[in-house]
């Protein structure tokens, strides 16, 4: 067996040895003044409780299981092994909605069904989020008949996830940029990520349409539809 | 399926065993279709069981608009030794769309016929339990009649935003007489 | 609370459940009913369905379905779209065998039209139709037995679904809801590595459903949950309009692959598993045999691949190639026709039989000579299945009803449309 002496990396061997004898006199209580103020910055995070309180929210959502329709089958997926909810703490799905802090409203919401996901989410206790998974809930979708409500006609929802199913990807996206809603920090969008804002172009109704335009996807403005 | 001629022969024997079932017969695309009035429907199925048409495949209904009488349903029938299908239809009016239920002797048409009146308003006589299916209990209106309207929400752009839509409401809060339509009608 | 009886002892040795004794015989019989729901959010029932269970003690005495709450119109949303744009509608009805949807209205549509599909595209409707078929039963293995309490089987199958999945993305771009079937053949010829990736995937899943059957099939708790529960003879299901692995489980060999051949089915070599007695084991393993017969379509139908066009030549009905539209003035005036006002179709009333994972997926389709459908209709297995429901459950107890709707394999958007 061989002993091999190395240097200590980082700073000479002085320095080593007066952090060593700081930690022993720290070890016995025995840092006093600056010494203490310093051992306790570098080892301690300060913040105020609201952040901390919203970082532990973020991080531990329970959603609660709400399948509607198709998008119920992509909301499985996240739970699956590629794209793996429980990376990031949400994968305990919560069938009572007193236990659960986010509705995903993965699905159509049928004109008999919104009352009843209504009651479900006055049964959930604050804080909580609502999350409108694919295109049918966030607007009427795929569908726009009788039978149908867009979800914002009846509940407040935080984030919607378009896509017809979104990909389980998209929905992950979808619940990440709510984390981060919660703790805060929200993502105002990519106009001020590249500075951009003041560059949108409203285009009216003067300026789009000739008066002898036939708009052909309209029923019944082209013959024999 | 039967064949032209086998349609004919089948109706034939219909008509003699019930003379005032068969109304017409159909055979398009190697398929037939008995055209058959709505009083007998009863009748009818149970001739074609002891023919051997014994399972009774759907049950769904028909808006025939603008032809008269309004209202169709149809019966598919499956022989499942001969695998011949075979269609039953009867036709009634919109101002008295009653047709005796099936229900007593093919239970398959128990939810089916509660359809077939959630949607198109056909009263079926002697059905256990007829109300409302898949639309709510007490909605109004048969929906999938072609005169009922498609309904939905109006498509917003993003000129409406810039006009203070509410998009809650569908509405332009400045002037509802601008906001663009899906022209659904 | 009844404190007037004697306190009520097992009269069954509960060390072996036995489930030919009933249990009206083991706790007599009370006189108190409780209505119990099992209202639209439930995680046991598979989607929206609503139970109105009337309940003595722990014993179904009658269960009402109440459905509806994932109405969604489609049919009346179908009357308003073209043709061919009808198809994105209708596949979103049976959310798990959207292959199928389509099939079944395109195969309405072609018959009205007196259209022929190529055989290249008939083959490649058998490959997707038979992937989709085994990934329904893949999620319908996951969710139902996580309904009895072995989650790791959930994992397994939506692994398999994922192999799937990318299968359907590399054909079609999209994992749900392709919209691959369209009137007259497929959408678009498959990429070149389909064909490697598919058949390397029929090369594991067998030895993957082995591992699973490996678990649950001599499993002693899947047995008691399982076996002997909730059986319904054939002649009650055929009664009730059940066709599809429930009426393959009690007995009846009944498959419109076999019966009635669509889409080239006859070439392919296959056979149908069939149960002994209906109960829900059968149920469960039939669906399982499944899965080993639809790799075997598959294999043989990537063997068989023939070449040719994926859609038919019919300029009318389908879309000319895009490389076309910058070259021929006719493609361009096809394209524009179609894509703005569709085809006509002669009228006619046709009704589209074809054999699903649930079951008959017909589709009826009247047009009236205008380029829009007078009415769709799809007779949905579930809808009807649904049927067969109160019967099956009626005397058992309300563990054996969550485990028979996991069983039944219902999916809510067929029943609802």
């Amino acid at each position: 067996m061989e002993i091999v002496r190395r240097e200590p990396a980082g700073g000479d061997l002085a320095d080593f040895r007066a952090r060593g004898l700081r930690a022993r006199d720290a070890l016995k209580g025995n840092l006093e003044g600056p010494e203490l103020e310093r051992y306790v910055e570098e080892r301690v995070l300060t913040t105020t409780l609201e952040k901390a309180l919203n970082w532990a929210r973020g991080n531990a959502l329970f959603p609660a299981t709400f399948g509607l329709a198709c998008c119920a089958i992509e909301m499985m997926s996240i739970v699956a092994a590629r794209v793996d909810v429980a990376r990031f703490g949400f994968e305990a799905f919560r069938a009572s909605p007193r236990q659960a802090d986010l509705l995903i409203l993965s699905g159509r919401v049928s004109i008999k069904m919104a009352p009843v996901v209504r009651r479900i989410y006055d049964q959930m206790l604050e804080p909580k989020w609502a999350i409108a998974m694919g295109a049918c809930s966030s607007s009427m979708g795929v569908f726009n008949n009788y039978a149908i409500v867009p979800a914002d006609k009846f509940m407040p929802v935080d984030v919607h996830v378009p896509g017809c199913p979104p990909r389980p990807e998209a929905l992950m996206h979808g619940i990440l940029k709510l984390r981060q809603m919660i703790q805060q920090e929200p993502d105002l969008g990519w106009r001020k990520r590249y500075g951009a804002e003041g560059t949108e172009e409203i285009v009216t109704d003067a300026g789009r349409l000739a008066a002898s335009a036939i708009n052909v996807a309209q029923a019944g403005s082209s013959p024999g539809a | 399926m039967p064949d032209a001629t086998g349609l004919e022969l089948l109706a034939q024997d219909l008509r003699e065993a019930h003379p005032d079932a068969v109304a017409d017969t159909v055979f398009f695309r190697d398929k037939g279709t008995l055209v058959v009035g709505p009083a007998r429907i009863g009748d009818v199925l149970q001739f074609l069981k002891g023919r051997g048409f014994t399972f009774l495949a759907s049950v769904h209904g028909v808006d025939y608009y603008p032809e008269e009488p309004r209202l169709g349903v149809h019966y598919e029938l499956l022989d499942m030794r001969e695998v011949d299908r075979l269609t039953v239809k009867l036709r009634v009016p919109t101002g008295d769309p009653v047709v005796p239920s099936v229900t007593p002797e093919w239970p398959t048409a128990d939810h089916q016929e509660r359809e077939v009146y959630d949607m198109f308003g056909v009263v079926f006589d002697g059905h256990p339990d007829l109300r409302r299916i898949l639309m709510p209990e007490d909605y109004e209106g048969f929906p999938q009649r072609r005169d009922f309207p498609i309904g939905g929400e109006p498509i917003l752009f993003t000129e409406h935003a810039a006009q203070g839509t509410d998009y809650t409401l569908g509405t332009n809060v400045a002037d509802p007489e601008k906001l663009a339509t899906t022209g659904e009608q | 609370m009844a404190t007037t009886e004697e306190p009520r002892t097992a009269a069954v040795d509960v060390s072996s459940i036995d489930h030919a004794v009933s249990p009206s015989d083991v706790y007599g019989t009370h006189d108190e009913l409780l209505t119990l729901n099992m209202g639209p959010h439930h995680p046991a029932t598979h989607g929206v369905l609503r139970l109105l269970t009337v309940l003595e003690g722990e014993v179904v005495r009658d269960v009402k379905p109440i459905i509806g709450y994932v109405h969604t119109g489609i049919e009346k949303t179908c009357e308003d779209k073209s043709y061919w744009k009808v198809v994105p509608v209708i596949e979103r009805m049976d959310y798990l065998a959207y292959y199928f949807n389509a099939m079944a209205y395109c195969g309405a549509v072609e018959r009205l039209l007196d259209l022929e599909v190529p055989k290249r595209a008939q083959y490649l409707r058998v490959i997707h139709l038979e992937l989709c078929r085994i990934m329904s039963h893949m999620v319908w293995m996951g969710t139902g037995a996580l309904d009895l309490g072995a989650i790791s089987i959930f994992w397994y199958c939506f692994r398999e679904r994922e192999t799937i999945l990318d299968l359907f993305e590399m054909s079609s771009g999209q994992r749900m809801h392709t919209r691959y079937i369209q009137v007259g053949g497929v959408m678009e010829d498959i990429p070149t590595g389909f064909v490697e990736k598919c058949r390397a995937f029929c090369r594991t899943m067998p030895g993957r459903m082995d591992d699973v059957a490996a678990i649950l099939t001599k499993n002693e708790i899947v047995l008691a949950r399982l076996r002997d529960v909730c059986p319904l003879d054939a002649q009650t299901l055929l009664d009730y309009g059940v066709t599809g692995p429930l009426l393959r489980a009690a007995g009846n060999p009944w498959d419109l692959r076999k019966a009635e051949p669509y889409s080239s089915y006859d070439d392919f070599d296959f056979k149908i598993p069939i149960g002994a007695q209906g109960d829900n084991y059968d149920r469960f393993a039939v669906r399982l045999a499944e899965v080993y017969e639809s790799v075997k379509i598959i294999e043989q139908a990537l063997d068989g691949l023939p070449e040719g066009p994926y859609i038919t030549e019919d300029r009318k009905v389908r879309l000319p190639p895009r490389h076309e539209l910058a070259t021929s003035m006719e493609a361009l005036i096809h394209h524009f026709k179609l894509v703005t006002e569709g085809f006509r179709v002669p009228p006619g009333e046709v009704y589209f039989p074809i054999e699903g994972p649930r079951g008959e997926y017909g589709c009826f389709v009247r047009s009236d000579g205008s380029s829009k459908p007078a009415r769709v209709h799809m007779r949905d297995p579930s809808f009807v299945n649904l049927q067969a429901f109160p019967p099956m459950v009626k005397d058992a107890y309300i563990a054996d009803l969550i485990a028979t709707l996991a069983m039944l394999d219902p999916v809510l958007g067929g029943i609802d449309r």
